[in-house]
């Protein structure tokens, strides 16, 4: 507590959402939307931490053909855990609950979520389903692939399946439940004045990524509830040997697994609309095919899970049909693409680091998505399926995508959420790093998947050894450069340069208040009178009510 | 279309390997183009309209129907081409051709059981001819598995409890890599082998020197003798209490329940192991469960046992009324002729 006093200089010692409470008490009960994001920004930090190292473990062992640093049976559980820890745990909450938890009120104007109390409940959730998971990992760890495809998952694998089942089926409904939050909150508590074509493009992307979190999240739940039926009870679903149909599991897995691919980028999406305008200084080219384009992702998201099934065993009719559906669904994200190049013409462009995030996510998600293209053709798809191929494109999409867009938006709010400056510097050089990094790990994957190299392999034929050296030396360089940022965020929060409310100059209602925010978000109740990225001076944009100055609080 | 020249393109060695190259190119061609125009049109925006002062504030830009139809359309024409050429050659693959040689290929942790119709049978390596059509019957023992030669641009899941089916035609002499591309536990990695492509005449060379084992329809004919199943299908599979199974393999089956299929190697192996599912018609469902008494290699067996009993007893298949004649059904060649027909 006293330490804490220090941190408020005289001068502006102002109530906001940090100082305004002390103590563990108030954090672990608070239903403080702004809060809960912090809670979810420390809990999926520390997931990804988890999940690094396993990918830094996969990187060592595949430095050298032979299986020579881990065993087969700990390379198994390490890829799996990599792909559960990040996939689960971070990746699909990572912009939704952390920075949309924070700015889905903001932005709308509102003071809190419509639910507080679920929306800290849904952390709690989350947090156990972690929990149960990590316990799973250290009481002897999983080695089913992240896809626990069955029979292998319900009758061959001795390892914690059931325990990191359980911890899984928790946590999906925290998606659930913040996604429920967010649809309430975004229809009914939108400030007067804030018409839906006035909402931010990241608000967009947020109802629609909530649409699919609680239509989706039900059915991998029900997946894992059979899974554990037949593995606990022997109950024929999944496993020929017992009467059941293997595919049958994948077709309930890829219906939700799909879909929450588009969790995890549609945020990340949202976020690139804000960065892309905000840092040009330009109202988004085509803000209504923007906005649409995120909505029918959501939808024809659900209609393409068969192309994980070409070569499973599904019919060809199925497989054609699949296929046409999967080149379709690659329309609205090239609209997206198209359209955030051309919010650039005639801008006034910064190069500050979220906007070198913003424009690496642009790069690499072009890349990310046009090969998904590869695998939506079937006669190709037949020959990459399971290889690196695989593996390269859904990387270039979920880290080239959605870590990047996750950090961009991370340093682009920082301000508002820790009240200081990153340091700019280091953030411009982080961000080059990261993209380099990022593009010599997986751009040989590519290469080696087409020529063959299967994934989930712990040993491999050595003629792949060139390009695991180049993915384990790009692998390196992308870890350093993922510490730097870890490093110099902690460190601003207490030495960086205090935070204006508004340090970008934008029109935003987040950038309308004080930083960090009040408890309640504004002094007063916003009246919206202007579009979505209607730029103005800097001091043309009223601040909405005044910032109260207290001098003491106890 | 030879394409080993290429960097960053594996082998090339059978009949469909070139085509899916082919399309590979034009994927590629076009990812690359539609990367550079728009990191060049990114990177010129960025260069260009730099921020020059900071309290400047450009002008709004009215969006564009026009150019939201053009960037909608002109990729949809495009991902439409993708799509059409890669389901022409996808369809044309999917049927495995007539006179195909079938080998038989059992997936288990963590090995590839190989048998070819003559008999031979290989672990972890599958011999082949050039220029002959091969068609690989495969099922597993415990898990999935994925069969993949990457050289000849071919893959698919080997599943338990059913049959998967997949063809080729290599095109050149040499040893290739044969990986499990279906992550199926501890070993996974090191379910690997090698397909070797030899010339016919070889090939033939190399039948003849392993040719001491039993051909898998022989060795299901004494199964089935001696599981019993003469007793009601008759010695040569002429029928009795139990259908005529001569003939059966690829014919229209009518059921008790009005409904008809194709009898194919999945429908046998249910008829052996779930007698009850598929009754035919003017049946009773009297026969016994075969479950857990046959082991999926046997099973192959006894399948291929009954598709060689058409060839010799086709006359028979129209004389009972359970298996209508197929309407010029046309028939396959019986997989287990003693010595593989020379091209």
């Amino acid at each position: 507590m006293k330490a804490f006093e220090t941190f408020e200089t005289p001068t502006a010692a102002r109530v906001n959402y940090l100082n305004a409470q002390y103590g563990l008490k108030s954090w672990l009960l608070t239903k403080d939307h702004k809060r809960i994001a912090l809670l979810y920004l420390g809990s999926v930090t520390f997931f990804f931490l988890i999940g690094g190292i396993y990918a830094m473990m996969i990187r060592l062992e595949l430095l050298t053909p032979q299986g020579d640093f881990l065993s087969s049976a700990t390379y198994n559980k390490v890829f799996t855990q990599h792909g559960i820890i990040m996939i689960f745990f971070f990746l699909i909450p990572a912009i939704p609950a952390s920075l949309g938890n924070f700015l889905v009120p903001m932005m709308i104007g509102a003071k809190d979520l419509a639910f507080p109390r679920i929306n800290l409940l849904s952390w709690y959730i989350y947090l156990l389903g972690g929990v149960i998971t990590i316990y799973a990992l250290l009481a002897g760890g999983i080695d089913t692939g992240w896809t626990f495809y069955a029979p292998y998952s319900t009758t061959f694998s001795n390892s914690y399946v059931l325990a990191t089942g359980v911890g899984i089926f928790v946590s999906g409904f925290s998606s659930i439940l913040t996604g429920l939050n967010f649809i309430v909150t975004i229809h009914t508590m939108r400030a007067p004045g804030l018409t839906w074509f006035r909402l931010p493009l990241f608000i967009w992307a947020h109802y629609a990524t909530a649409l699919i979190m609680i239509l989706g999240t039900p059915v991998v739940a029900i997946t894992i509830l059979l899974l554990a039926f037949e593995r606990l009870a022997h109950v024929g679903i999944f496993d020929p040997a017992v009467g059941g149909d293997p595919v049958l599991f994948q077709h309930l897995f890829w219906f939700y697994s799909h879909p929450a691919v588009y969790i995890m980028i549609l945020p990340a999406m949202g976020v690139e609309s804000e960065l892309i305008a905000n840092f040009s200084r330009k109202n988004i080219f085509g803000y209504k095919f923007v906005a649409f384009s995120s909505l029918a992702i959501a939808v024809f998201g659900f209609l393409v899970w068969g192309h994980h099934l070409f070569v499973a065993g599904q019919s060809v009719y199925a497989g054609l049909i699949f296929s046409f559906l999967s080149f379709a669904v690659a329309i609205p994200s090239a609209i997206k693409v198209f359209n955030w190049t051309a919010t650039l013409y005639k801008g006034s462009i910064s190069y500050d680091t979220p906007m070198l995030y913003a424009l690496g996510f642009i790069g690499l998600f072009t890349i990310g998505g046009m090969t998904g293209l590869f695998l939506a053709a079937v006669a190709v798809d037949v020959h990459v399926s399971d290889t690196y191929f695989i593996v390269a494109h859904f990387h270039y999409i979920m880290v080239g995508g959605t870590l990047l867009g996750y950090l961009g938006g991370l340093h682009y709010w920082w301000p508002k959420i820790s009240g200081r400056m990153y340091p700019e510097g280091w953030g411009r050089f982080s961000a080059l790093v990261i993209f380099v990094g990022f593009n010599l790990t997986f751009l040989p994957q590519f290469v080696a998947g087409y020529l063959g190299m299967p994934r989930r392999y712990h040993a491999y034929p050595p003629e792949f050894q060139v390009f695991n050296v180049l993915s384990t030396a790009g692998a390196s360089i992308l870890g350093v450069g993922l510490v730097i940022p870890f490093i110099y965020l902690l460190w601003s929060m207490r030495y960086g340069k205090r935070a204006e409310p508004n340090p970008w100059h934008l029109p935003g209602l987040e950038w309308r208040t004080a930083s960090p925010p009040p408890t309640e978000n504004f002094f007063a109740t916003p009246v919206v009178t202007w579009e979505a990225y209607e730029f103005a001076p800097p001091e043309e944009m009223q601040v909405i009510g005044r910032f109260k100055e207290e001098t003491e609080h106890a | 279309m030879q394409t080993s020249w290429i960097p960053f393109v594996p082998e090339s060695a059978s009949t469909v390997s070139g085509k899916v190259d082919a399309l590979f190119f034009y994927l590629s061609g076009v990812t690359v183009f539609f990367t550079l125009l728009i990191s060049g049109v990114l990177t010129f925006f960025v260069i260009k309209y730099r921020r020059r002062t900071p309290h400047e504030i450009p002008r709004p830009v009215a969006g564009s129907h026009k150019l939201e139809t053009i960037w909608s359309v002109i990729p949809f024409i495009i991902a439409m081409s993708m799509f059409a050429w890669s389901a022409q050659i996808y369809f044309q693959n999917s049927r495995s051709p007539k006179n195909a040689n079938e080998i038989y290929v059992v997936g288990k942790q963590w090995m590839w059981k190989i048998q070819h119709s003559t008999g031979q049978r290989e672990i972890n390596e599958l011999h082949v001819p050039v220029g002959r059509k091969i068609k690989l019957i495969m099922t597993s023992e415990d898990t999935i598995h994925d069969f993949f030669i990457p050289a000849f641009r071919i893959k698919a899941d080997v599943l338990p409890g059913r049959y998967t089916t997949q063809w080729f035609e290599a095109t050149k002499p040499g040893t290739y890599h044969l990986f499990c591309a279906e992550y199926c536990g501890m070993n996974h990695s090191g379910m690997i082998g090698s397909v070797i492509v030899m010339q016919p005449t070889e090939f033939d060379n190399w039948l003849s020197g392993n040719s001491s084992q039993q051909s898998p329809a022989v060795a299901g004919q004494q199964l089935f003798q001696s599981l019993g199943c003469v007793s009601c299908h008759g010695a040569n599979g002429e029928g009795g209490r139990g259908p005529a199974l001569a003939g059966l393999f690829g014919s229209r089956v009518f059921l008790t329940n009005n409904q008809t299929l194709t009898a194919d190697e999945g429908y046998i192996r249910e008829s052996i192991e779930n007698p009850s599912a598929k009754v035919v018609s003017g049946f009773s469902p009297i026969m016994p469960t075969f479950q857990g008494q046959v082991t999926p290699e046997q099973l192959i067996q006894i399948i291929s046992f009954i598709k060689s009993l058409q060839s010799s007893n086709t006359q028979s298949a129209t004389a009972t009324p359970a298996v209508p004649a197929p309407k010029a059904q046309p028939q396959v060649p019986a997989s287990a002729t003693p010595a593989p027909n020379r091209r």
